[in-house]
């Protein structure tokens, strides 16, 4: 985990993977700038700051003007990632993540800090559920939902390697580092991480590693689930879920509404390619005010809550 | 390569006769563009007709077979739903042959109502909701800052438009940054969509509104293309802020019937009108 700093005992905040990320990607490449909404602190941007304080492009508490400013970076031949908290980004300045970089196809990096309900207890106004389901129909712009510090690294490189349009969901929410099978990310797939047949579960982000728990759990009393990592949001992997309904039952879990987000795109695709009895997991609307940990577990998003979802979706068999 | 203006060879009287001529062709192609399509915005194609002449045949430095020379100025077309004047003008500057003109807004055409990066040269961003000019030039001039180029940024906004909040964002930016190779030029027609500026959601006094936000502003009439070359023209590095030039016009300037007249904001020609507009456009 060499971009990643432990926060406590084997666990990570992923910013961390981010910030570093991209001070070695700067190192080498002047191209790389980096734009924020004063959003230098939460996005653990100082050392950026500290090092290339022209490249570090903070146009203040202006978000419309950030993202067009992106694109215009872009234009001028420049890598810009454009930081800032996922709710303001994706919320506020909506439309110029449509027009100026999805549909102008320009070479913008966003990227989403602190999504899902990161801020715990500062509320809906700060929690970035919908974030998903607002850019998921978005053409060109390729979409990762990073579990653990290895992947978000993974996902800052290829961002500055492709041309084009990119969104990473950067969470702060500690997570350990997993354990992945292959030396680097592979673009708009799904990476299996445990091997199953009686149940699928399908989760990104910080649920990823509750999936892998709750799949422990479901074997000790004699239940097979796969694991599926779904980083990739878009292009989404349909060979992979399809594939996943092959188990005769589907389990969706993400950090984000349940509507339109990746419980949205399974079902869209089951419907379509395999219908097979489904769970979604995740939050039914605005959630109430809680510490982070409170409120996974108000809405079962724990290791045991995905283990009675899955029992669930098995019951639910023909 | 290096880049020249396209009218780099003319000087002089001779310059302003180009542009003049330039801009009387371009109202005559977008009219006829609308004519055809029975869809446009000819009103502000025809406002902002002396801008684009005045820029593309006087003041920028570009080359039309390298469309991304990484040199060049930018120009940006905030105000893209008039894309008769902006199709015109860069078909004449040799990005695409004129003829590609007659499939304006056709089925799976190019020409979309709405000016595409992906789908032409020469276009630089993706325009149409309002609002969304400015914040990229503004990036776009960051970005030449940094690399000490001295491409000039261009961007023509509508009035109405500047009540989109998103401008001031981005021209609290520009005058904090300084950045002088910017030059946005407001088409100051004062109609919107709907009704005059000033009835709606004033904007008067604007030029004390981008003075405010650290420009220097010139108010110029916005169809008097010695004044444009003259204000368009100047040595950006003569001031150590954005200029702002507010280009004083007329919506549907050239055709008696349309000039000041709401309606044609989006009103489109009988083929009469169409016949007695011509006639004027001479």
């Amino acid at each position: 985990m060499s971009a990643a700093t432990k926060t406590t005992e084997g666990l990570y905040d992923c910013r961390d993977a981010f910030s570093k990320t991209l001070e070695a990607l700067a190192e080498a490449d002047e191209r790389v700038v980096a734009v924020v909404n004063d959003s230098v602190g939460s996005s653990k941007l100082g050392g950026f700051k500290k090092r290339w304080p022209d490249r570090l492009v903070n146009v203040g508490i202006a978000e419309q003007n950030m993202v067009g400013v992106g694109a215009g970076l872009a234009n001028g031949g420049r890598i810009p990632f454009v930081s800032c908290a996922s709710c303001f980004l994706t919320g506020r300045a909506l439309e110029q993540v449509k027009a100026d970089v999805a549909y102008s196809n320009t070479n913008v990096k966003l990227c989403g800090q602190s999504p899902g309900i990161g801020y715990g207890e500062l509320g809906p106004t700060h929690h970035s559920i919908e974030d998903l389901a607002w850019l998921r129909p978005l053409a060109n712009l390729v979409t990762i939902v990073p579990s653990d510090p290895w992947e978000t690294e993974q996902a800052v490189r290829f961002a500055a390697a492709h041309e084009g349009p990119v969104f990473i969901r950067v969470s702060r929410y500690p997570v350990p580092a997993l354990e992945h099978r292959l030396d680097r990310i592979e673009p708009g797939k799904a990476e299996v991480m445990r091997a199953g047949t009686d149940v699928a579960i399908l989760a990104n982000g910080v649920m990823l590693h509750k999936a892998l728990a709750a799949a422990e759990a479901l074997a000790e009393s004699g239940v097979s689930a796969r694991v599926l990592n779904m980083a990739w949001m878009n292009p989404l992997d349909v060979e992979a879920i399809v594939d996943a309904a092959s188990t005769g039952a589907v389990v969706t879990v993400e950090e984000a509404s349940v509507r339109g987000g990746l419980g949205g795109a399974v079902a869209e695709t089951l419907a379509l390619h395999r219908p097979v009895p489904m769970e979604m997991l995740g939050f039914p609307g605005f959630v109430p005010t809680g510490t982070v940990d409170f409120l996974f577990d108000h809405f079962g998003l724990t290791a045991n809550g995905i283990a009675d979802a899955a029992r669930k979706a098995i019951s639910r068999k023909g | 390569m290096p880049l020249s203006t396209a009218s780099a060879p003319v000087s002089g009287a001779d310059r302003i006769d180009l542009v003049r001529a330039r801009a009387l062709s371009i109202r005559r192609s977008a009219f006829t563009m609308v004519h055809e399509a029975q869809l446009g915005h000819p009103g502000g194609d025809f406002s902002a007709a002396d801008i684009l002449a005045t820029l593309y045949f006087g003041v920028m430095r570009y080359d039309p077979s390298e469309p991304r020379h990484p040199d060049r100025d930018r120009f940006i077309m905030s105000k893209g739903h008039c894309t008769g004047a902006f199709y015109s003008v860069l078909a004449q500057a040799g990005y695409f042959p004129e003829a590609q003109l007659k499939t304006y807004m056709q089925p799976l055409s190019m020409l979309n109502g709405h000016p595409n990066r992906n789908y032409l040269p020469g276009i630089e961003t993706n325009t149409g909701p309002l609002g969304h000019g400015l914040p990229v030039a503004v990036g776009v001039a960051i970005a030449g800052k940094l690399a000490a180029k001295d491409y000039r940024t261009f961007v023509l906004t509508g009035d109405g438009e500047l009540q989109e909040g998103s401008n001031w964002e981005a021209a609290m930016a520009a005058g904090h940054r300084k950045l002088n190779r910017l030059t946005v030029i407001v088409d100051r027609n004062r109609l919107q969509q709907g009704d005059r500026t000033e009835a709606t959601n004033a904007l008067d006094p604007l030029d004390d509104k981008w003075r405010a936000f650290g420009f220097h502003v010139e108010m110029i009439d916005g169809h008097d293309h010695v004044a444009l070359l003259d204000v368009l023209g100047a040595d950006p590095d003569s001031r150590d802020k954005p200029l702002c030039v507010i280009a004083n016009t007329i919506k549907g300037k050239g055709v008696s019937f349309m000039e000041d007249n709401v309606s044609w904001h989006h009103g489109v020609p009988t083929d009469e009108q169409f016949a007695l507009a011509m006639k004027e456009l001479i």
